[in-house]
């Protein structure tokens, strides 16, 4: 366990400049920065692998890349943008970053594990996509790496898979203690918990579930790598193994990893949208107790990623009942979002329009995955493009919009400089079209009878396949905006203030970019971080 | 001007009571314990996965002909015996720590350690006694992955409580004043001991 | 006021409602149905989507709404309305959710039922035997990893559907299609990258599914080395084949004609290729097919 030292954070000892930002920095604020940079880099690796998905299905037979490859690509794009992309950015970026803000305090409570989990993540991401020249072979058997074919295809590269993604769980358990221990127990004096902006609840509740159910995917690999490695029969059938075990374990972390993936970026999203409609974030209440309940929930659905598995009817019944519920807790914090529109004063700026976006994405999504949590629905569609469209809506309509909301939102405390507006703007709309024409077509091939992980189809499908790889190359150009965006900024941006959007929550009540130990003098109690709208409309001047 | 300013809440915003600097040791103190006990709690799902895959192996998947669950049970039983004897002699050293007397912490942590190691010997002789391998049947690995990997836990502990004894000399690291150290080293030789308490009912009783 | 706006609300929703209806009334995304079990799922979709529908379409009309109506305008500076919640309100749409999510959970456990999802799978397991992979040995698979294990624990059926019968009872249409009739067995073997038929009554193998009209068939399917899947979109259907795991799949088919058989688990390189054929003959022709490919020492 690393022990906080308080002389370490003392700035003389640190390097400045930009140098700072590849060092083994113990400043909360640098490591959210180097979090947010290296796993933007890592979305830039897994966009190109899917590129190369995208490219091979434009055609129905199997031309463009060797069909090893393409299961290789298909297996690293999975892995490097659940484990390298999202999670480290929706949890470890804005988590370090803003955290400490939220809870009043000088930084996390443990720097130094702080520094250590980020620095496992370059190595383990390195390691993961240089699985091909260490291995000779990357990982062939998807993301999910289900046993028997997992012991079958090439094994260094799949236990190159194991090592890195074993790495990132523990950089992720570790991004989790430190969260909850700086949520509960850092907190600034006379500081309430339920005054805390959003997103320190929805960080504890990701956090819950980071502690509870990484480790049980540590586990599991540890036993296929076993296998793989000494021979065991865990998951061998030839053994006397049970593959299905596998699954139960897997889809035990897996199924909380998607709302690792996506609790914090309602909690983003909560902190978006009342600064720029200017009203309070509406039943703060009950988006407290509908996170706790995603929690409880979420630990207790996994098998409805198993339907076909050759589960018993009475396991495919709960997880049915079990799956559906979920949808209450997360109507909920969509209708109180919508409630906090209602009536405020919205300003459509880049960081709204993407959280508006998410809205959208995100309840198609969940209607998807409602109809998905029916096992006789779920019968006919498990593992066909269908799901691929669910989680995509979710994942990147969900998740990757709100970092982008996010980036557009808290950029000028980053950096003290507003980014465009107008190429914000384009950026958006390149990435709201082109991701729903990527993705929309691919619930109706999935519907009439394409599996998803092929290299070939049916030629049937060749218009929607084509239309879709139309739809993910608007994506890939909706990224130069962006970069654009960052490189116009850096040379003549417009300064932004200390708070260009008038926010509450106490990182704007500092100077941005803030010093290093976030407060010039002592922290601000800060017990309203909604409080907006209380100087009447009509009273202005 | 009606937007609300953020100066404007200089009602909510008082002054810190204590200077933040002492505040802030005084919170580390009590948040190290903490986060160690949140690490435990996810390395303890660790485990409850494992304990998990062996159960259901064990509920669905027959061993072949000729293979059984038995095990000798007498090792077994002076090895648990000897690992909660040992959490008590921690917890004896802790006390003596606490109450400023390092030479007895540090014969209390000597006779800890030296139960880890006869229970890690234990474990040894049990392995080589054993009439299964690791890869003989699904039980043979899932009881070898088990123990194996609670052992690695006890050597850790161990190692911990190496460690810890040096810093408790005088001058030290760990001494009354600052007893996390030990006590943290304490928290996780208690768990370690309450995870095979679980292995042991489970594999050697069950 | 106050009635105007309840009104509207009302108007509004009942047209909302109606749409979703409309929609997914009208909607026809999916294949054409050819088993008992597809019509049950089409009205099952046809009720998701409308509901699906109406969701999306509320949502989208309530945000679009807002947008416009309480937008910014240049140069304004005014707050909005210091509302922090509405208790009623946010149980009001808690409840609503709550009710519609139990709806659709009985209304597709009723779908599975009257598949036969609920029926006991032991039921189709009593005389199965463990199938003789001896004959053939299409697999590259290292045969050191992967040997005779497999069919240690065959007479265990893990998963599936057991039985149409509860919905063949219910259609009534064709006399043929009566609980009466025994299903006809076929073994479904998959490795990579083939599926093999094996009709154990006539001792008939084929690399494509042969089945008659209106008459139940049960799958017993086993893998030979790694998890693949047996999906035919027209009916529906699908189950994991799992080395290790024999599950079971019952199904009748409902309209003549040929589908694809498609491999929906990822089980290596050529995953993408490996489908083949299911043929619906009408029972005449389905006895032709089975007299011509019997084998002469059987016959
Ligand atoms: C409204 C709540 C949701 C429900 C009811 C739901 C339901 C489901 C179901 C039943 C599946 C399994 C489909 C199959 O493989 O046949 C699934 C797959 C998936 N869902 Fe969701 N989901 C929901 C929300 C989410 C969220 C919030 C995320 C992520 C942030 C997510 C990400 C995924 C992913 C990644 C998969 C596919 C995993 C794979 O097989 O590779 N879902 N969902
Ligand atoms: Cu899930
Ligand atoms: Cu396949």
């Amino acid at each position: 366990m690393t022990v906080a030292d308080p002389s370490a954070l003392q700035p003389g000892l640190q390097p400045r400049g930009w140098l700072r930002y590849f060092s083994f920095s113990l400043d909360h604020k640098v490591i959210g920065l180097q979090y947010l940079v290296c796993g933007f880099f890592f979305y830039l690796v897994g966009g190109a692998l899917a590129g190369v998905i995208r490219t091979e299905l434009v055609s129905p037979i199997a031309d463009f890349v060797s069909r090893d490859t393409y299961n290789e690509v298909l297996t690293l794009h999975g892995t490097v943008m659940i484990f390298l992309w999202i999670v480290p950015v929706v949890n470890g970026a804005f988590g370090n970053y803003l955290i400490p803000f939220y809870v009043g305090a000088r930084d996390m409570a443990f720097p130094r594990l702080n520094a250590v989990a980020f620095w496992m993540i370059p190595p383990a991401g390195l390691l993961l996509i240089s699985s091909y020249l260490l291995a000779g072979a990357a990982a062939q058997s998807g993301w999910t790496a289900y046993p028997p074919l997992s012991l079958t295809t090439p094994a260094a590269g799949q236990v190159v898979w194991i090592l890195s993604v074993l790495l990132l769980g523990g950089s992720s358990i570790f991004g989790a203690v430190n969260f909850i221990a700086t949520v509960l127990k850092l907190r600034r004096p006379g500081l309430k918990m339920m005054q805390l902006p959003m997103y320190c609840w929805a960080m504890l509740g990701t956090s819950l579930l980071v502690v509870l159910s990484t480790p049980v995917l540590a586990g599991v690999l540890i036993l296929l790598s076993f296998d793989i490695i000494a021979h065991t029969g865990f998951f061998n059938p030839a053994l006397g193994g049970n593959v299905v075990v596998y699954q139960h374990l897997f889809w035990f972390y897996s199924h909380p990893a998607v709302y690792i993936m996506v609790l914090p970026a309602f909690g983003l999203v909560s902190e978006i949208l009342p600064v720029h409609a200017r009203k309070p974030l509406f039943g703060y209440t009950t988006m407290v107790y509908s996170i706790m309940g995603i929690v409880f929930l979420g630990l207790i659905v996994w098998a409805h990623h198993m339907f076909t598995s050759g589960t018993p009817p009475w396991m495919r019944l709960f997880f049915t009942i079990a799956t559906s519920f979920i949808a209450v807790p997360t109507g909920i914090k969509f209708f109180n979002w919508l409630a906090t529109l209602w009536g405020g004063k919205i300003a459509l700026n880049s960081a709204m329009l993407f959280s508006c976006g998410f809205i959208l994405n995100f309840v198609f999504g969940g209607i998807t995955g409602i109809t998905l949590a029916q096992v006789p629905f779920d019968i006919h569609v498990h593992d066909t493009y269908y799901v691929v469209g669910h989680f995509h809506y979710i994942v990147y309509g969900g998740t990757v919009f709100v970092i982008f909301a996010a980036l557009y939102h808290w950029y000028p405390k980053f950096t003290g400089r507003l980014l465009n507006e107008d190429l914000g703007r384009l950026h958006f709309l390149l990435t709201f079209i082109g991701f729903n024409l990527c993705f929309l077509p691919q619930h109706w091939l999935g519907l009439n009878g394409m599996p998803r992980r092929v290299a070939e189809y049916d030629p049937a499908f060749t218009t929607l396949n084509q239309l879709s790889s139309v739809g993910a190359l608007i994506m890939a150009i909706s990224t130069l905006p962006l970069l654009l965006n960052v490189v116009v900024t850096a040379l003549r941006g417009q300064s932004a203030g200390d708070n260009p959007w008038n926010a509450l929550t106490p990182e704007w009540l500092t100077s941005s970019p803030p010093p290093v130990e976030n407060w010039h003098g002592e922290a601000p109690l800060v017990t309203e971080p909604y409080g907006y709208g209380h100087t009447p409309a009509e009273s202005g001047r | 001007m009606t937007t609300t300013n953020p100066s404007d809440l200089r009602s909510q915003t008082q002054p810190d009571e204590a200077t933040p600097s002492a505040h802030a040791e005084h919170q580390h103190h009590d948040a190290r314990l903490f986060g160690l006990a949140t690490f435990l709690v996810a390395d303890g799902m660790t485990f409850a996965g494992f304990f998990a895959a062996y159960l259901t192996f064990r509920a669905v998947n027959p061993l072949p002909e000729g293979s059984t669950y038995e095990l000798e049970l007498v090792l077994p039983s002076i090895n648990t015996v000897l690992l909660l004897v040992s959490s008590f002699t921690f917890h004896r050293a802790g006390r003596a720590c606490l109450a400023d007397r390092p030479q007895a912490c540090q014969g209390w942590l000597a006779v800890t350690a030296g139960l880890g190691i006869a229970f890690l010997a234990g474990q040894m002789v049990e392995y080589f006694s054993l009439p299964f391998g690791l890869t003989d049947n699904l039980f043979a690995s899932t009881f070898y992955a088990l123990t194996g990997f609670h052992g690695l836990h006890v050597t850790l502990g161990v190692i911990c409580i190496a460690v810890v004894t040096l810093q408790s000399r005088r001058g030290g690291a760990v001494s009354a004043s600052s007893p996390f150290g030990l006590e943290a080293a304490e928290l996780y030789w208690h768990f370690v001991d309450g995870i095979w308490v679980v292995l042991y009912a489970l594999l050697y009783l069950l | 006021m106050q009635i105007r706006t309840a009104i509207t609300a009302a108007l509004a929703t009942t047209a909302l409602v109606g749409t979703g209806l409309l929609v997914g009334s009208q909607v026809s995304l999916l294949p054409v149905a050819a088993s008992t079990n597809a019509p049950p799922y089409d009205s099952l979709f046809r009720v998701l989507f409308s509901i699906g529908t109406i969701l999306f379409l509320g949502i989208l009309i309530v945000l679009a709404y807002s947008l416009i109506r309480f937008r910014r305008r240049p140069g304004e500076l005014a707050e909005g309305l210091p509302i922090e919640g509405n208790l009623p309100l946010e149980i009001v749409w808690t409840a609503i959710p709550a009710v519609v999510i139990l709806f659709v959970g009985i209304y597709s456990y009723d779908i599975y039922d009257r598949m036969g999802g609920m029926a006991s799978l032991d039921h189709g397991a009593m005389q199965h035997q463990a199938m003789d992979h001896g004959s053939m040995n299409p697999t590259q698979m290292d045969p050191t990893q992967l040997a005779d294990g497999i069919e240690a624990s065959a007479e265990r059926i893990w998963g599936g559907i057991g039985s149409t019968q509860a919905y063949v009872d219910q259609t009534g249409d064709g006399s043929e299609a009566s609980a009466a009739v025994p299903p006809l067995p076929v073994e479904v073997t998959a490795m990579q990258f083939a599926f093999i038929f094996h009709y154990p009554d006539n001792d008939i193998t084929s690399g494509e599914l042969h089945v008659p009209l209106g008459q139940p068939v049960q799958l017993r399917m086993q893998a030979r080395d790694v998890i693949h899947a047996f999906w035919v979109p027209e009916f529906r259907l699908k189950q994991d084949v799992i080395p290790g795991q024999p599950t079971v799949l019952s199904l009748t088919a409902t309209r003549a004609g040929t589908y694809p058989v498609i491999c929906a688990e990822l089980c290596g390189p050529y995953h993408g290729g490996m489908r083949t054929s299911v043929v619906v003959h009408e029972p005449d022709d389905y006895l032709a097919w089975v007299t011509q490919n019997t084998p002469a020492t059987t016959a």
